[in-house]
């Protein structure tokens, strides 16, 4: 009987052990909120094991919209990311602030900052990013140098955009309920003869013979890997899907 | 049942023996396929069958399938891969999409995988067949799979020159220059030659007459904390020592030459805005902000990384010492990048006055330094040597401390049985590298190596150069390495020379293959403009690219000095690709003029990057096209239409590869805009 009774022991002992994977200390939470949100970051592309640009940012609100300063945001994310820091208690906005290095493997990732609310109830913010392979990577660098004046709306104090410029809106790159659809031959076309080869704007030039076939291959990788709605390759499928 | 049983029923008479061994053997046999059959390897080609069994393609992937180990044997570079046994869909492109390994495709690369094998650039054990041994080998004298984020590493054991496609390994190699590492340690090629530090730390020899003693103690004790920017490391010094060596630093400074001593020009106080204001004016005008940061208003960092970061100049720099230096650089430090700025003395006092408002009490608050003492500046003196401080530095009556830190041509790969790895560090290279970096003190009080404030990706850019630095290189054909291009050397001689040295055209501008990246190369520039708007354009530089916040600042040049740099340019800096007066302007007709006008706003959409009519147009990206008739030389305009490219590498221009008739046309539509530029109308 007794014999019983400590296996039994030991065997919940041992799986309280195993459920719990000892977590890094974070510090007891002083406030709880009744929601978690995205105030930035989310949405970022860098390249495989990189650190994001930006910082990722969650804020814990009470049941007006109001930031909870002290409440524990607790980041995680599978696949090998790493945060720094991990886990903390949100700020006097209710903010919590993260700086992210994906994994080392290229593709999607779903990061997901937590936090309980006044019943312990756990709440939860995803923030997708991506992680570029090489020749994503080298697309991004071309783009950088070639494309994002007119395709990236935004300006920096280092660099004017030219998006307003032009007559016809160029596209975001991230835009893929437009990109999408456009088949692979054909975006390399647009981006190899320019606007022109498919009936659109003249204000898209040819990228070729400037960019070498390989090039704008790497281009096309990389709008791919960005685009939101994720761009699911056709061509290839499954029987048994 | 005893033994002695066992054996009589097994081999009590020759039939049972004979049965007996034939059964044995049978066992002994079926060991050698079972245990084939439980290898990894088969596991995951067994895997990969099944992946493409139901795909549309199935058929053609499977056809290309071969089953068994497979080998890529490269004797020449070491190379004996069998990665590709359970790899199997590295080569199939159509298997894009597919997340698991061991079966997602090769991303495409520049090099052929047969060619160069797998540990080439993902180290590892390539001969291993199973995935521990494979990857993660833990031996001494062997290396683990290198993490996918310094990949790029591998690309530098045999290419030394910047690649277009290793954006992290340039900028790894390049901070070994720019932050000093190569000063105390050595690196070199594997042909021998060493790198080269590309920073400029100042000479420490008449430091008394720049700044004072408090200064020095501050800035020794945290250069961060005076400029966030600044790229001194912190050598994490005790009070004491840092009064020491501030103390050794004044006492060894001499008097620079700056000839007789010159009264200081009429400085503004410090309460009138308005002088500051113009103050601010002069800083702006003169594009100060290309090379120096200065934090704004809002705590944005604004400006370049070229000089040092004037947000708090104010506390630092002595005015006797600022007056010389905006007069003449170079009569204080001769190798300075700074141009000489030929200020008249009222712009000198109204910039001292605007720079010398950049302070912050909060940084000199609590420096309170007695007066020294014999032993402070023999210890001070000390402690320079210790810490090797003339590896940058120049000191008076200390010797050039030469490589003293370890060398690392071959740290990329540093056997982990020589590392000793600090607590709590994961055992593998790169961490350590990685560790060593962000945290030197962590291994020992006692070491030497100072504090750097990097960003996570610039340790990673870093880690990336010192891992390039392998021993494999050394070993590789000659053949494969592509060296690093020698430094150019050129000089422009005679008084055009000299003058280009005293404005110091080559901190932004290259020529033949020396100088900055801030500004256009100019190696072609003479076959690219009119004599006449240089001339105009050296004496008074307006705005050619409006989205730039980089600009050509005004020299305060003399008519003849404008004269003599446009003559040599206009001379020796022709391109040997077409004769500048091939194509006669006043040939063109106006039926050219109109069809350029056509091709220009519709078939080539120029104006979507170029303004040509400030009313109309908005391009922002190429430079403006107004006073082109003036500005540019027609036979550069039609060979630029056709490839831009090979006229100056690099540019955004897009190689345009246009017929002759197009490119005419343009070129005469060009040649008409002679519209005069409005001063300030370009912003």
């Amino acid at each position: 009987m007794k014999r019983a009774v400590f296996a039994v022991t030991a065997l919940t002992l041992l799986l309280a052990g195993c459920g719990r994977t000892p977590s890094p200390s974070a510090p007891p939470p002083k406030g709880f909120g009744a929601a978690i949100v995205d105030i930035g970051g989310e949405k970022q592309a860098a390249p495989a094991g990189a650190s994001l640009d930006q910082p990722v940012v969650a804020q814990v609100n009470d049941a007006k919209g109001g930031g909870v300063a002290g409440a524990l945001v607790r980041f995680n994310g599978s696949g090998g990311v790493r945060f720094d820091p991990p886990a903390g208690l949100s700020g006097n906005d209710g903010q919590f602030t993260t700086m992210v290095r994906l994994g080392d493997e290229p593709g999607a990732y779903s990061i997901v900052a937590t936090t309980r609310d006044q019943t312990g109830k756990t709440l939860t913010i995803t923030f997708p990013e991506v992680a570029l392979d090489y020749q994503q990577t080298l697309g991004r660098e071309l783009s950088e140098k070639y494309c994002s004046r007119c395709h990236n709306a935004e300006s920096s104090a280092e660099r004017v955009s030219n998006h307003d410029n032009l007559s016809v809106a160029p596209h975001a790159f991230s835009d893929g309920a437009t990109l999408n659809p456009v088949s692979h031959t054909n975006l390399i076309a647009i981006i190899g003869h320019g606007g022109a080869a498919l009936g659109k704007s003249v204000e898209m030039p040819p990228y070729s013979p400037t960019l070498s076939a390989s090039d704008i291959e790497a281009l096309a990788a990389y709008i791919r890997a960005v685009a939101d709605p994720p761009y699911r390759p056709q061509g290839v499928f499954n029987a048994n899907q | 049942m005893s033994l002695r049983k066992i054996r009589q029923w097994l081999f009590g008479d020759s039939a049972r023996a004979f049965g007996s061994l034939s059964v044995i053997l049978v066992l002994l046999l079926a060991i050698v396929p079972a245990k084939d059959h439980f290898r990894e390897w088969l596991h995951y080609q067994n895997k990969y069958r099944s992946l493409i069994r139901d795909r549309s393609d199935g058929a053609s992937l499977a056809r290309r399938f071969q089953a068994g180990v497979q080998q890529t044997w490269l004797p020449d570079l070491g190379v004996a891969d069998r990665c590709a046994t359970c790899h199997a869909g590295l080569k199939e492109a159509s298997l894009t999409g597919i997340a698991t390994e061991p079966f997602r495709p090769h991303p495409p690369i520049p090099h052929s995988l047969t060619e160069f094998g797998c540990v080439m650039c993902h180290r590892g054990q390539g001969a291993a067949t199973t995935v521990e041994e494979a990857h993660s080998s833990r031996n001494a004298s062997e290396q683990p799979i290198l993490p996918a984020r310094y990949i790029e590493s591998s690309c530098g054991q045999c290419h030394e020159r910047a690649l277009a496609g290793t954006l992290q390994l340039n900028a790894g190699r390049d901070m070994l220059a720019r932050y000093g590492c190569v000063r105390c340690h050595k690196v070199t090629s594997p042909e021998g030659a060493a790198m080269t530090a590309t920073d400029d730390p100042p000479s420490l020899e008449h430091i008394a007459a720049k700044t004072t003693r408090e200064w020095i103690y501050a800035w020794i004790k945290n250069p961060q904390a005076y400029a966030t920017t600044a790229t001194m490391p912190n050598f994490q010094l005790s009070d004491e020592d840092a009064r020491d060596i501030s103390a050794f630093l004044i006492s060894q400074s001499t008097p620079y030459s700056a000839g007789e001593a010159r009264k200081l020009p009429p400085v503004p106080a410090q309460d009138d805005a308005a002088a500051l204001q113009q103050g601010s004016s002069v800083y702006g005008e003169a594009f100060c902000a290309s090379c120096h940061a200065m934090q704004n208003a809002a705590g944005l960092m604004v400006g370049g990384n070229v000089g040092p970061e004037l947000t708090r100049v104010g506390s630092k720099v002595r005015p006797e010492w600022l007056a010389d230096w905006l007069r003449n650089p170079k009569v204080y430090d001769p190798d300075t990048a700074m141009p000489h700025y030929r200020f008249e003395e009222k712009d000198i006092g109204l910039a001292m006055g605007f720079l010398q408002s950049k302070t912050d009490s909060d940084f000199l608050a609590s420096v309170r330094l007695d007066a020294t003492t014999p032993a402070q500046i023999a210890h001070g003196k000390t402690l320079i040597n210790e810490r090797g401080c003339t590896a940058c530095h120049e000191i008076n009556g200390i010797p050039h401390a030469d490589n003293f830190a370890p060398e690392l041509t071959a740290v990329g790969s540093l056997p982990l049985g020589k590392i000793v790895f600090a607590p709590g560090l994961p055992h593998t290279l790169p961490d350590y590298i990685s560790a060593k970096i962000r945290k030197p003190r962590s291994f020992g009080n006692a070491l030497k190596m100072p504090q750097f404030t990097l960003s996570d990706t610039q340790v990673d850019a870093l880690v990336t150069g010192l891992l390039a630095q392998t021993s494999r290189a050394k070993t590789l054909p000659a053949a494969l390495r592509i060296p690093a291009a020698s430094p150019s050397t050129y000089q422009p001689a005679g008084r055009a020379g000299q003058l280009m040295n005293d404005m110091r055209c080559f901190s932004c501008h290259t020529i033949d293959g020396r100088g900055g990246d801030m500004a256009p190369d100019l190696t072609r520039e003479g076959s690219s403009v009119q004599r006449a708007w240089l001339v105009n354009f050296l004496k008074r530089p307006n705005t050619l690219r409006p989205a730039l916040i980089r600009r050509m600042p005004k020299f305060n040049m003399t008519d003849e000095e404008a004269a003599v740099l446009a003559d040599y340019i206009m001379t020796v800096y022709q391109t040997p690709a077409f004769d500048s007066d091939q194509i006669d302007a006043s040939k063109f007709s106006s039926g050219d003029v109109a069809h350029g006008r056509d091709l220009y706003y519709g078939k080539y959409g120029c104006n979507s990057c170029h303004i040509l009519d400030p009313n109309k147009d908005k391009g922002y990206i190429g430079p403006t096209l107004t006073q082109a008739g003036l500005r540019l030389n027609a036979a550069w305009i039609f060979h630029w239409l056709k490839n831009a490219q090979e006229l100056r590498p690099g540019s955004l221009e897009l190689n345009w590869n246009m017929k002759d008739e197009d490119a005419r046309a343009i070129t005469a539509f060009l040649m008409q805009q002679k519209t005069a530029p409005k001063e300030g109308s370009a912003k």
